[in-house]
């Protein structure tokens, strides 16, 4: 058939993705590829549907408004579905931003009373003289000398005007200094590491060779997750009451990932606002495929269902160990940051959620009977009431209770994930150090060695730091012991970079270490590969 | 097609399979085996004769492709087990060892070499390894679950497994852990034995919270064998399968096995490997050019529209012409016959353009011309229903593909009345189909519609078995389904359900 020859090559990829479905899902053969034409299983949609989009980007910094969700057809949600939740930034932000200089002055900006974080001098100050772009391309690349790990892997900017430009790809971070400069992105996120280099995609002959390879482990808890139990504030703003929400979550999630899965480098992140990332940075763990990331989000996840459900903890008895572990960890949360602290009961409609999950009837009449006479009971006294009211009920199943209440506590303080962002090795997450458009706060690495202490109310702003420079400069003082002093060294920054800087060494340390090893074992063995 | 090669080379002469450049070693002497089950670790030492060769590789073939079917039509585990049974027990049967049956050895080498066998002929390409993995996976994990405890648990021992055992003092200090892990299970842990394995080897059980999880290792319980052993089967093929390929330009300078070989591979090109295409059965039928149009009222929607849109334009396009060739061929029209049909049927060009043009295409798909790899397969194998859903899809002006998929709903219920099938309840029931994408449950739905006093004849007479009356996912077994309903008074037996090579 000669003629057929282009059509069936155009076609290869179709033919291939068409089977490979039906292998996966046996079970529905003739459903799986309907998105016309296009039936790339989900995990590596991103490839091929961005044509409409990343295209738009790579020209220059004019880019149009293309954030349009009213067009179902183009499968936009895989390009956004990736952008991280924590962001609606308000719409009079960046509108009215000029365009900038293609390679501004070394500026000497100085903040006044009305800088604000969005203010473009404010950016271009901070990624200039702040942002550690060095430890951020040593994390990335896992080494000093630039290599494909930190060379194939995709940036993604969200541009002043919200476009946003996938794909983009730098050898080293001088480059990508520059061109963050160059286009003033409001942030910019981190995908993964790519078979071959992102620029090149187009130009390969077969689009398989584009894939996927190498990604941190990554979580995603964001406090608009707890709205349903969070009485002290709503939607985007955050106090040190609800602050504990986060602090749970990163407990209960970092010893799992430490004694279960053995990972060791795992770095959590303020975002910003008001929730935390995790990057779980092992070698062993950036490798691992899809299925492989969907069982460790599945082993954590246990509130499933959202705030409608009738009981969104549904776990196994006796308790798996891990549920037990977590259980012992958060009941003092529970007795202070809950009970106390959120008083999530007080009101009538609000003790009816309480009721419904509590087992037997009799219990439960006595319990609303009791309530509903004694208005604005705290919490607290609710909570124990339940026991004590249960001792003169006739007939209860006394495990039942015990179960119920597990369940409790477990909903109200068990971390809520947002599980997408772990199930998938071409996830994008924001990067860390990138400025909050609404808050202007930076995203600092968290220590959890002291995570009590941490107060994201305290995390400095970039106008904060942009003043404490010029404050320092006032001082006078510029090197120390003959080296310069870095800016970042002149702020409350610092022991963020710090941390940052030791948790990228060890990180360094270990993978060099395995490098020179594996290198070693191959002189061994001569010609056995 | 593999007679004539075999008897190129002298079908009694016994081969040696050169272990330096082959698969299989020299060696005559074969140890025995002592499980019936077999990880294939080791490639097959002994002799056999190019006929064994390649009837052991057809009758593994066989249950292969039934396999993948069952596969196909979603049938469960226990389904397909039950399905499987007879075709196993005929083709290849493996005794328990407690049987001490005198055949246990012979029907264990069948077994061992049929496998080495095909993954030869499945290693050649990515697609075809992938299947031939997913499949015999599914055949061992078939044979797994169908072996008895004891000979189970001392396969389990003797596979070599990365799993170290987790000794009396750790299980003694984990005991609630591993307890609670196996909600309660058991109650005293003497019944009970672990393995610790890298957690990344059973990421099911981690998702599901079913092991207990220490520094990166999984504590899986005895009783979760299953969920180990057979993802680690198909890992290891995979892996194998791989190291093949690359050892496989090798076998070329053995020119009595390349032949049989790729027609193997043919055979399993479509997941219909389990389609005969051979007529023999339509005793009878005039199958001929001048008879198509006759015929197409047995013929599925996607090819009575092809008929149609032949008929009414003088014309089909290249893919409309593939899929219909095929199809008739499949059928049992001949290629002479074919080349008339098409002639004919473009009844607007003239002889030169259409020998020009045409001809051609039409012989290579019926092997006539080409490569000697299609010539030696005959041609391609008609177009099942899943490649017809799956590839290709029609653009404008393009009249192949799946009516029920391809077309919009307003269009498909036209079709399906100008071909007679105007019963409410059954469009209505098409157009539920269609929206959950179920497109063959669609066409079955046509089909049992249209032939709705003949299936109930045969059920009623007990002539036809459940096996022939089930679910259609081939254009050419719905029309010979059809045929046969059809002509009841005419065919005397009916053989389906039973897998052929074709050649
Ligand atoms: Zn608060």
């Amino acid at each position: 058939m000669p003629h057929s020859t282009a059509i069936r090559e155009d076609g290869a990829m179709l033919v291939d993705a068409g089977n490979e479905n039906a292998h996966m899902e046996t079970t529905e053969v003739t459903a799986a590829p309907v998105s016309e034409g296009n039936g790339e299983s989900q995990e590596s949609n991103g490839l091929d549907n961005d044509i409409t989009m990343a295209d738009v980007g790579v020209e220059g910094a004019n880019i149009p408004q293309i954030k349009d969700e009213a067009k179902p057809d183009l499968k936009l949600e895989d390009l956004f579905a990736d952008i991280d939740s924590d962001e609606e930034f308000p719409s009079s932000t960046g509108q009215d931003m000029k365009v900038a200089p293609s390679s501004p002055p070394e500026t000497n900006f100085h903040v006044g009373p009305s800088s604000r974080a969005s203010d473009p001098e404010v950016m271009r100050s901070f990624y200039q003289r702040l942002f550690p772009w060095r430890y951020l391309f040593q994390w990335l690349n896992h080494s000093p000398t630039p290599s494909k790990d930190f060379g194939h892997r995709e940036f993604a900017f969200t541009l002043q005007n919200d476009a946003y430009l996938r794909y983009q790809s730098f050898p080293t971070f001088e480059t990508l200094r520059k061109d963050v400069l160059r286009l003033m992105p409001s942030r910019f996120e981190i995908g993964p590491v790519y078979s071959t280099n992102p620029r090149d995609r187009k130009t390969l002959r077969k689009a398989s060779a584009f894939k996927p390879i190498a990604k941190e482990l990554c979580f995603d808890i964001d406090l608009t997750d707890y709205d349903d139990i969070r009485t002290c504030c709503d939607k985007a703003n955050i106090c040190n009451k609800c602050w504990q929400f986060i602090t749970m979550a990163i407990k209960v999630i970092d010893v799992a990932l430490r004694d279960d899965f053995g990972f060791k480098h795992i770095m959590w992140v303020y975002s910003g606002r008001r929730g935390a990332h995790a990057w779980v940075c092992d070698k062993k763990t950036r490798l691992m495929d899809d299925q492989k990331r969907r069982a460790i989000a599945g082993y954590l996840e246990v509130i499933k269902g959202g705030a409608q459900s009738d009981k969104r903890v549904n776990v196994k008895r006796p308790l798996h160990p891990h549920v037990a572990r977590s259980l012992d960890t958060l009941k003092s949360h529970f007795q202070h940051d809950i009970l106390q602290d959120q008083d999530p009961w007080e009101t009538d409609e609000k003790f009816d959620r309480l009721i419904k999950l509590l087992p037997n009837q009799a219990l439960k009449d006595a319990l609303r009977k009791k309530w509903s006479s004694a208005p604005g009971r705290a919490s607290k006294a609710k909570w124990a009431d339940i026991d004590v009211l249960a001792k003169t009920t006739k007939g209860l199943d006394g495990q039942a209770l015990l179960e119920a209440k597990q369940d409790i506590v477990l909903e109200y303080t068990y971390p809520r994930l947002d599980i997408e962002v772990s199930k998938k090795l071409n996830h994008l997450l924001k990067s860390p150090f990138v400025v909050h458009p609404g808050t202007g706060r930076v995203c600092v690495p968290i220590d959890t060695r002291n995570l009590n202490a941490f107060d994201p109310l305290a995390v400095p702003t970039v106008t904060e730091l942009l003043a404490d420079i010029d404050e320092w400069t006032e001082s006078g003082e510029d090197s120390k012991d003959g080296k310069r002093i870095q800016d970042w060294e002149k702020t409350s920054l610092k022991p963020y970079v710090e941390y940052f800087r030791s948790f990228v060494l060890s990180l360094m340390k270990d993978e060099m270490g395995t490098t020179t090893k594996v290198k070693r074992e191959q002189d061994d063995n001569g010609i056995e590969f | 097609m593999i007679k004539r090669d075999i008897n190129r080379v002298d079908a009694n002469r016994r081969t040696i399979l050169n272990p330096a450049r082959k698969q299989f070693a020299t060696k005559a002497v074969e140890g025995e085996y002592t499980h019936r089950l077999n990880f294939y670790k080791d490639t097959p030492k002994g002799d056999i004769t190019l006929e064994q060769f390649e009837q052991w590789a057809i009758d593994r073939l066989r249950v292969l492709a039934e396999l993948e079917a069952c596969q196909f039509r979603n049938k469960n585990s226990v389904e397909t087990a039950a399905h499987m049974k007879p075709l196993l027990d005929k083709y290849l049967p493996l005794s328990a060892s407690t049987l001490n049956s005198p055949s246990i050895q012979s029907e264990r080498q069948k077994d061992h070499y049929s496998h080495f066998i095909l993954r030869l002929a499945f290693s050649s390409t990515e697609d075809l390894r992938r299947r031939f993995a997913r499949v015999e996976t599914s055949l061992f994990r078939i044979r797994f679950q169908a072996d008895d405890a004891r000979e189970r648990q001392s396969f389990v021992e003797n596979m070599g497994l990365e799993w170290e055992t987790v000794g009396d003092e750790e299980k003694m200090a984990l005991s609630e852990e591993l307890r609670a892990a196996g909600g309660g299970y058991p109650k005293r842990m003497e019944d009970e034995s672990w393995f610790k394995v890298d957690w990344e080897k059973v990421p099911e059980l981690v998702e599901g919270r079913r092991v207990f999880l220490k520094g990166g290792k999984a504590y899986v319980p005895g009783r979760e064998q299953l969920g180990l052993v057979v993802p680690e089967f198909n890992s290891r093929l995979e892996k194998a399968l791989e190291v093949t390929s690359r050892a496989l330009p090798r076998l070329d300078e053995d020119d009595r096995l390349t032949p049989i070989l790729n027609h193997l591979s043919q055979n399993f090109t479509t997941p219909d490997a389990s389609y005969n295409s051979s007529t023999t059965s339509l005793h009878g039928a005039d199958i001929s050019a001048r008879n198509v149009d006759g015929l197409s009222s047995s013929f599925p929607i996607c090819m009575q529209h092809l008929h149609r849109s032949l008929r009414r334009d003088a014309h089909l396009k290249h893919y409309g012409r593939l899929q219909y060739t095929l199809f008739l061929k499949g059928i049992g029209l001949n290629l002479e016959e074919c080349l008339v049909f098409w002639r004919t049927g473009f009844s607007k060009i003239t002889d030169d353009q259409f020998n020009k043009e045409y001809r051609y295409n039409v012989r290579h798909a019926y092997g006539d011309v080409g490569g000697d790899g299609n010539r030696r397969g005959n041609g391609y194998s008609p177009f099942s229903c899943q490649k017809i859903l799956m590839e290709h899809p029609p653009g404008p002006g393009e009249a192949h593909g799946c009516p029920y998929r391809h077309f919009s709903m307003d269009n498909l219920s036209a079709l399906l009345q100008q071909v007679g099938v105007k019963d409410q309840e059954v469009l209505r029931g098409v157009k539920e189909d269609k929206e959950k994408q179920k497109f063959h449950l669609a066409c079955n739905r046509v089909f049992d519609y249209v032939h709705k006093q003949e299936i109930k004849k045969v059920k009623d007479d007990g002539t036809w078995t459940s096996n022939q009356l089930e679910t259609l996912v081939h254009p050419n077994e719905y029309f010979k389904r059809s045929y046969l309903l059809k002509n009841l008074d005419k065919v005397p037996k009916v053989e389906q359900g039973d897998v052929e090579m074709k050649g």
